[in-house]
């Protein structure tokens, strides 16, 4: 049974409240240990996925709803887990695989930075409605980007 | 709709271009005032344009984003498109992007008005 979440919060899908969620995930994230620039990149990888759900699930309507979850994990390193959940017409997961970066044009970088920045990084469809984000970041970093969530960590 | 918010940007003029120098964050709520103001310099001919970033700590992709369209904007109209100052949280999604490399980023203003 996965266990609640430290912290849940339900947002309205408005760009201008994007700065309080990085503002809440940094101190979250300095608080577990990372630095300031490792915060940073927890926070990015949000505003990234936020803002994909806001401009393309969500069209750019303000009044949809979008559900943030995280987690403090505690073993077998410190880290942070974040889910993120929204009611958006339902896509293939396989399209959040990033652009070739070869190709330099001026969007498409979202998913490719979330990826980047945090150690795994899972997309897919929710039972009813929506997607559904799930990533994680752990203080003794690997550099994998696979998709597949740490084994052996407990979530408190 | 969106209810996008107005990103300050002041205005410099130098020899040969202008200074546009953004204060604040600049995310998906601020990006479409930076592309209009970035739009509305190049309706002007100008041989460079330096964006000063130093007053920037936090930039998205769809910040990201506007630049490369900028970048793309100066491109045809022959002007050098500069950008400088960069903190070092804003400079770090540029190199995860890889556009450290495709951009000509310099430290100061001083360099970009040499660049």
């Amino acid at each position: 049974m996965t266990p609640s979440p430290d912290i849940q919060m339900r947002l309205k899908s408005q760009p201008k409240l994007l700065s309080s969620v990085r503002s809440m995930l940094v101190s979250l994230a300095e608080r577990i240990g990372f630095g300031e620039i490792e915060s940073g990149h927890v926070a990015l990888a949000v505003d990234e996925a936020l803002a994909n759900i806001i401009r393309h699930g969500y069209d750019q309507r303000e009044d949809e709803s979008i559900e943030l979850s995280a987690w403090v994990i505690t073993e077998p390193s410190p880290g942070i887990r974040i889910m993120i959940e929204d009611e958006a017409p339902q896509v293939d997961p396989e399209v959040f695989k990033g652009r070739d970066l070869d190709d330099v044009q001026p969007g498409g970088l979202g998913v490719h930075i979330i990826r980047e920045v945090m150690d795994t990084c899972h997309f897919e469809r929710r039972e009813s409605k929506g997607m559904r984000v799930i990533m994680e970041k752990m203080l003794q970093t690997s550099t994998s980007n696979d998709e597949s969530t740490p084994n052996g960590h407990s979530i408190p | 709709m969106a209810s996008n918010q107005d990103l300050p940007i002041q205005l410099d003029t130098i020899t040969d271009g202008v200074v546009m120098r953004p204060s604040g964050d600049i995310d998906l709520s601020k990006a479409p005032s930076f592309r209009t103001q970035i739009a509305e310099v190049f309706q002007e001919k100008h041989a460079r344009v330096i964006i000063d970033l130093s007053e920037v700590p936090y930039m998205d992709s769809s910040g990201v984003a506007t630049l490369v369209e900028g970048m793309q904007i100066a491109s045809r109209s022959g002007s050098k498109f500069i950008l400088s100052g960069l903190q070092e949280r804003v400079r770090s999604i540029f190199e995860i992007a890889r556009l450290d490399t495709v951009f000509t980023i310099t430290r100061d203003l001083d360099s970009a008005e040499r660049a």
